[in-house]
């Protein structure tokens, strides 16, 4: 397993880097209308899928950690939400970046998809405070739920901005339509590398993980062995058999 | 063994005697919002036909977050003397204990209201243009949807550190589309430029959905060890 990382690694790296040749070279088209502004698509539209399927992912791992209590899930859960919202960041950031040129625009405050996916950052930021703030025993339990709520609070954060700006103005955004398909290739491909990437990522955070708890273990199991001796040698009967 | 709803009515009984003859929430909630509308009144011109739009999001700005001042106290009262591990091992149900708490909130909260409205209505100079009798339905449906997700969280945030930051901090979030569907609502019904049919509805699945969720989830919380 140790030696499988590198090799890994450096894979994720040359896919990711021809997935970027791809997305910028000749082979994929200009957009008619946008020009080479749109090719950030190859990047936005790749870390919003990941972060979308990172949070379902964190979202079955708190449920499976809410009937099976094992930790592994928990280390799931807490992995794929730190690099979700890393993707997620990405999304937000790029997204405006995008606007700007295109829209005129950097944020246009009615749009279901920029609004729903900054109500899913928030969501999950809460969720990472949360495990910050709350003490070693509980928070397993207490971030669990706080997922699930979180994943019931997406349809309908969905829903109700889908509703609220059918009744407000707002820019008009190019919707619709298909995509060519050497652009759709390249998206997939570079999709498919930042999919290696975030699973780079969270395996090499989930060993972390793993690591700090049994180091946690170990300390709380030497310090009870530690106390315990401690505790004998102050017995009067025990001092004396010494 | 007492039924759920014995429990309940005990816990909430209880609880409405505290607060009535203390008056600590009820009295920091009134303060706070006031304060706030004072505040808002030097932000915006309250005389303008555009304070029509706004201050829906106004009012709910200040329930909400006179809310969360006694959302914070809920629990805090049950620490003192170990009352909330003597509940853990008692074997009355978890779930009385959650619709109590949420229950005793959402009359405080409903009983600021009342008290706040006709304020907001002098300061502002407002007359309701669109159905007013839908204020209704909002206002409580809305306020459940705080309030059970708050007691909620409340009850979560305890095993933090800092709780009384905690909770505004896991409660907003899940929160935005509830507020939405108040202010929206709310301003519909002011301006009556739309209908607010759609806002009830969204209100309605929200409360239903997460009071489903809390009542499912409020036993681990409790019991997490």
């Amino acid at each position: 397993m140790k030696r499988l990382f590198p090799i890994l690694a450096v894979l994720t790296a040359i896919f990711l880097a021809y997935a970027l040749h791809l997305a910028l070279s000749k082979a994929t088209p200009t957009d008619a209308l946008q020009g080479d502004v749109y090719r950030i698509i190859y990047y936005h539209v790749p870390s919003a899928w990941s972060a979308f399927l990172l949070f379902l992912i964190n979202f079955v791992a708190s449920v499976v950690y809410l009937i099976r209590r094992s930790p592994k899930a928990d280390i799931v859960a807490v992995v794929s939400a730190e690099v979700g919202v890393v993707f997620c960041t990405i999304v937000l950031v790029t997204g405006p970046i995008w606007a700007r040129p295109v829209w005129g625009i950097w944020w246009a405050p009615g749009d279901i998809r920029l609004t729903s996916t900054l109500v899913l950052w928030l969501i999950y930021v809460s969720y990472l405070v949360l495990r910050r703030f709350s003490s070693s025993a509980q928070t397993q339990m207490l971030a669990a739920a706080l997922a699930v709520f979180g994943a019931l609070d997406v349809p309908l954060v969905y829903f109700s901005i889908w509703f609220f700006r059918t009744q407000h103005p707002q820019p008009v955004i190019g919707g619709g339509g298909s995509m060519d398909p050497p652009m759709l290739h390249t998206l997939l491909i570079s999709w498919l590398a930042f999919l290696c990437f975030a699973f780079l990522i969270c395996w090499s955070r989930f060993r972390l993980e793993l690591l700090k708890r049994e180091v946690e273990q170990a300390h709380a199991m030497e310090s009870l062995v530690g106390a315990g001796e401690s505790a004998k040698a102050s017995l009067p009967l025990s001092r004396s058999s010494r | 063994m007492k039924s759920l709803w014995a429990v309940t009515l005990a816990t909430l009984v209880k609880d409405i005697r505290l607060e009535w003859r203390s008056k600590d929430a009820l009295n920091s909630m009134l303060f706070f919002s006031l304060l706030v509308v004072v505040i808002f009144m030097f932000s915006f011109d309250p005389l303008a036909e555009e304070s029509r739009h706004i201050v829906g999001g106004l009012v709910w700005v200040a329930f909400l977050f006179a809310a969360v001042v006694a959302l914070n106290q809920t629990w805090a009262r049950e620490l003192r003397n170990q009352v909330l591990d003597a509940y853990r091992v008692s074997p009355a149900p978890a779930n009385a204990l959650f619709l109590a708490k949420a229950l005793g909130n959402f009359i405080f909260v409903i009983v600021l209201e009342a008290l706040m409205t006709p304020l907001f209505v002098i300061f502002y100079n407002l007359h309701v243009l669109g159905p007013a009798w839908q204020l209704i339905p909002i206002g409580l449906l809305g306020t459940w949807a705080l309030v059970v997700n708050g007691t909620f969280f409340a009850a979560m945030s305890l095993r933090t550190r800092n709780r009384e930051i905690m909770l505004p901090l896991l409660l907003f979030p899940i929160s935005i589309p509830a507020v939405l569907g108040m202010v929206a609502g709310t301003t519909a019904i002011l301006t009556g430029e739309n209908s607010a049919h759609f806002y009830i509805v969204l209100l309605l699945t929200y409360d239903v959905v997460f009071t489903t969720a809390c009542l499912g989830l409020f036993g681990t919380i409790l019991h997490a060890e």
